[in-house]
Order: C-alpha cells, then structure tokens, then sequence
C-alpha cells in the first residue's frame, strides 16, 4: 500500500445484522475503528460483544451487512479467519487463543504454518522464530518456559502474552483484544495495557472489550457501548468522565448494579 | 547424564516399550521353548499387522477428539470388495484400489455425518458399522470366499509375501506405516490441525483451521486405513469371511490407549501405539505358551493393560515428556 495515501479506517462495518437461526444477535450495527484509533468496545454479558468480534475476525459471516478492512470492501461471503489474517487483523481471544496441550512452537503459528511444498512443517525455523518472539517481544526469560512447553504450564498472563506477541510478529494493522485482562492478576493486567499503549504508539488500530471500564478507560480514545445487539452510544474520550462512562454503562445493565464494584 | 535422560524421556513410547520388553522377558523365562525361537515371533509378524494399520487410524480418530466403532466393519467390506473384483478381473489391483476408495468413502461418509451433521461420532460410526456389515453380507449372500488363488498374485508377494522365505512383508509395510503416519501426525499441518482439534475445536476455529473438513479428511483416512488392514487380512488367509474384523474393535482400542493416546483428545503417540498393538498381539499366545493355562488368558491382559495405563498417567502426566524430570529427579536429585 502507498504511504502517501494511508486509509482513513482499520476497519469499518455497515448496518450488519446477525441471526442465528430466528435469534438476533446483531441488529443493523454500524462500527468503525480509526486507522490509528483505540476503541473501548463495551457491554454487558450477552450485548453481542462477542458475536461482533468474531464478524471483524472471519469466525463467522454476518447474516446481512458490508464489512470494510482499511476502506476497501470485503466479500463477507469467502471472508474468513485467513482472509482475516492476511488483511492484517489479529485477535487476542480471553481464553480460547491457545491449544493447552500444545507446545508454543505449534502455538505461534497454528492456522499459517510455515512449510515445505507437501504441507510438512519448518519445525526448526518455526522454533527459530517462537524462541526469537519469546525472548525479544515478550520477554521470557529463564523461567523454565521454551518453545517446546506446552501453553498449559503458563500463567494466564504468560498466556495472554504468548496470544499478544503471535499478533505482534504477524505485524497486525488491527489487534482486536477480547476481555484480555480477564483472570490475570494486576501486574499482568498492567502489561496488558502496556502493550495497548505500544500499539498506539506504532501507529496501529485497536479494538479492547473490557468488562473493566477503568483499564478501557486509560487505554481507549473513543467508546462505543453495545447492548442487546445494537450500538447504543459512542462517546469520545475527551467528552466524558470515568465516573461519567460508569453511570452511563449502569443505566444501560441493571446486571452491573448488583455486583461489588469498585 | 541428565542430558541423556532427558532425551530418553523424550522419546515417545518408551514406557510402553518398557513393558513390551518386559512382557518378553517374562515369557522367555516362564515359556523359554517358545519364546526363544524365531517363530512365534513370525507368528506375530503375521497378525500382529493388520490390527496395527486400524490402530494407527484410531490413533488419529482419538487425538481429535473422535471416536470410530466402524473400522472392523469396513474390515470385512474391503475384503469383500477385493474378493469381488479378484474372482471378477482374475488379477489384483483394481480390487487392491477398488478397496481402499471404499473404505475412504464410508470413512467420508462417517465424516460428513459427524462434522456437517453434528451427530457425535460414537453414534455415527456405531450405525455405520452395522449398516456395512449388513451391507456386506448381503451383497456376500452370507457365505465365505476363498481365494487361494490370489497366492503368488504380484498383490499377495508386495504385501503379504515373506522376505527370505519367513519374515512376513505385512510387518514391514505396517511398521512404515507407522513411521509416515508419525510424520503427518507430528510433522505436517494436517497431524498438527487434528492435535489442535482435539484439544480444542474452538481455538482451532479462530485460528483459521478448517474444522469440519479437517474432521471430514480423518474419518476418510481412518476407512482407507482399515480398508488397507482388511487387505493385509484377506490376503494373508487367502479367504473372505463375512464377519471378518468383528472382535477387533477392543483389542485395537486397548492398544492405542495402552501407547499413551490420551481418551481427552490434543495427543496422540503412534510409537506407543506400535508398542501396545505387539503388546495386545503376543498377550494371548505368550500366556498359553507358558502352560499356566488358557483360563489365565483375559485375567493376564486385564492386567497388562491395566499396568500399561497407569504407567502412562504416573510418568506420563503431559504427555511422556515429563518422565524426563522424574528420570533426572531419580538420577540426581530435586532441583
């Protein structure tokens, strides 16, 4: 792509709908995130999060609807977790992003392996690369983990740094960050924003759904709040409060109310 | 020193060679006429191998996740297929090929029912091994076929000939089955989809795996595995039996969970697989050899298995990786 014309959206979605059967998930949701734009994606449990999510990220088509990657439409019919990919969007599921039983080494490049003409793998240049992406991008360092551990003997923040250092290396335009601080403990959340801070430094796009409306909150430049399957509000940084945002997310999830918050 | 243990701990089906060579010793010591001699190993060459090449597709059945009772079926749909088509063209190899697209099409039907349907695979494949049984028979009209004449075919010498006059081929081509099998399981991004599946067919999704064909092409391979196993079969005993491969289903079973496949799903250990097929393959004829009587046979393998199983879990924990730090623990004492 030129640098003299860079688009003006990572990505950009019109009026999608999303049934599941006679279900619906989505309901005429319009979204889009800026070229270098952090976006807070909130919502209670069950507001469609989630399905939204797995729209941007090819897991599944929208029932109706155009998608937009970098200002250039997209066929939603063939488009898919590769097409995805090779458009430079990159996702950091909470808890699905990682094969347990599997060594890292298969872990970093699951879904576009590296291989000779057959469909052998490059074992060894893959743990090249695993190994290089451990040490320098996440900084694993004489703890006992390598490339041949398997993802289960690492913490959830290990974890999550594994799933952030894959999308880092594939040189994602967008990293889509799907409740990431969920179960980590507070340094490691710490690490986790961190890192969002370093996307939007490198001039990359993100889009962070959070339950935890204080780390969006430091991190986003816009929120965007979903309920029940449609877009309900989006609000700038610089027009709200983070005592503000809360009440006005309370007033759209009586759920909230209930539980001990801070 | 810990070096070399740890690569010993790497080597996957270890413990179950462990017991295989164990279970040797014991029968050369209890039955040392047998055992010391050459045959009784020829004899297991000889049919040991056939339930070798089922195990090796069951292996990759279990490690995603799957399961497939039709094999034994397909078993005997081959060698009726082969039969077929041997006493139809009077030579082998359209029968030979005839067979194996066979049994890769009850595979892909097993398959499409499974990932495209969404019935669970233990149901699936337990109707399919009824329904091709009964296919079989019928188009069998319920009798055996003999093929004596299929003996010094170029099919029966390739496959089921003897090297040197008594090393039995079947050996030989189920063993590097099981070497290429090995490689694609843990060498080649199919093997690699299939692990990923098994552990969880969620991850796999969202990193771009194409579950449901993926599912498709491992109950295929798994019917032209087992169509390849009925070939070894029929060719070896130069006859066609309509029950063919009934019974075959839980000693098969028992021996890829004996190799340290994990019933979870994520993992699968061909090599292990090798070692508990010739450990289930020998159980029988080892424990009549050594006279103790064939009332012992079951209460011997139950044991066996049980021994075997627990092995794996105790050293095995994650996978047989771990018997490296137990080893080096062992040898010079916890970090």
């Amino acid at each position: 792509m030129a640098e003299s014309d860079p688009p003006r959206t990572a990505l950009r979605v019109v009026d999608v709908d999303k049934y599941f059967g006679s279900v619906c998930a989505l309901k005429t949701v319009n979204f889009d995130v800026g070229r270098n734009e952090i976006v807070g994606l909130l919502g209670d449990n069950g507001a469609g999060k989630s399905t939204l999510v797995k729209i941007f990220t090819g897991v599944f088509p929208p029932t109706s609807g155009e998608l937009y990657v970098a200002d250039r439409k997209v066929d939603t019919a063939s488009y898919s977790v590769k097409t995805a990919h090779a458009l430079g969007i990159e996702t950091v599921y909470q808890d699905k992003s990682l094969g347990e039983k599997q060594a890292l080494w298969r872990n970093f490049f699951i879904g576009r392996e590296l291989t000779y003409p057959l469909g052998f793998l490059k074992v060894r240049e893959q743990k090249r690369i695993a190994n290089e992406i451990m040490v320098n991008t996440i900084g694993f360092r004489g703890r006992g983990i390598g490339v041949e551990s398997r993802a289960s003997k690492l913490s959830g923040g290990e974890r999550q740094g594994v799933a952030i250092g894959r999308a880092m290396h594939f040189e994602a335009s967008l990293i889509v960050l799907d409740e990431p601080t969920v179960a980590l403990s507070l340094k490691e959340v710490r690490k986790v924003i961190d890192f969002v801070h370093k996307i939007k430094e490198g001039g990359k796009a993100c889009i962070y759904i959070s339950h935890n409306i204080p780390d969006v909150f430091e991190v986003a430049d816009r929120f965007v709040v979903i309920d029940r399957g449609e877009i309900v509000a989006g609000i700038d940084k610089g027009k709200t409060s983070l005592k503000e945002l809360d009440e006005f997310l309370l007033e759209y999830s009586h759920g909230l109310r209930d539980r001990a918050q801070p | 020193m810990s070096r070399v243990l740890g690569m010993l701990g790497r080597l996957e089906g270890l413990p179950v060679a462990v017991v295989l060579a164990l279970l040797y010793v014991a029968f050369m010591v209890f039955a040392p006429t047998v055992f010391t001699g050459y045959r009784i190993y020829m004899s297991f060459f000889q049919t040991v191998p056939p339930m070798l090449v089922l195990a090796v597709g069951l292996t990759f059945v279990i490690t995603a996740g799957e399961i497939d009772l039709s094999f034994p079926a397909v078993v005997a749909l081959s060698g009726f297929v082969f039969t077929w088509c041997f006493e139809t063209f009077g030579v082998g190899w359209p029968g030979f090929v005839l067979a194996i697209v066979a049994g890769a099409l009850v595979g892909w039907v097993n398959g499409f029912l499974v990932a495209r349907l969404r019935v669970p695979s233990i149901m699936a494949t337990l109707a399919a091994q009824f329904f091709w049984y009964g296919v079989t028979i019928l188009a069998a009209g319920g009798l055996q076929i003999d093929i004596g004449t299929v003996v010094g075919t170029p099919v029966h010498t390739l496959f089921v000939g003897r090297l040197f006059d008594v090393f039995p081929l079947q050996a030989l081509w189920s063993a590097g089955l099981v070497v290429l099998c090995w490689f694609v399981l843990n060498r080649h991004r199919f093997g690699q989809a299939i692990m990923f599946i098994g552990d969880n067919a969620e991850v796999a999704r969202v990193m771009g795996i194409p579950v449901e064909a993926t599912r498709i092409r491992l109950f295929a391979l798994n019917g032209a595995l087992a169509a390849f196993a009925g070939l070894l079969l029929t060719l070896e005993i130069n006859v066609f039996y309509p029950t063919q491969g009934q019974g075959m289903l839980l000693p098969v079973m028992a021996a890829v969970f004996i190799g340290g496949t994990s019933i979870a799903g994520g993992q699968g250990a061909l090599a292990g697989t090798f070692f508990g097929m010739y450990i289930i393959g020998s159980l029988e004829a080892g424990v009549v050899a050594t006279g103790i009587g064939g009332y012992w046979v079951q209460l011997v393998e139950g044991l066996v298995m049980a021994a075997s199983v627990i092995l794996n879990v105790v050293i095995g924990d994650q996978g047989v990786s771990a018997l490296s730090s137990t080893a080096r623990r062992w040898a010079v004492g916890r970090r």
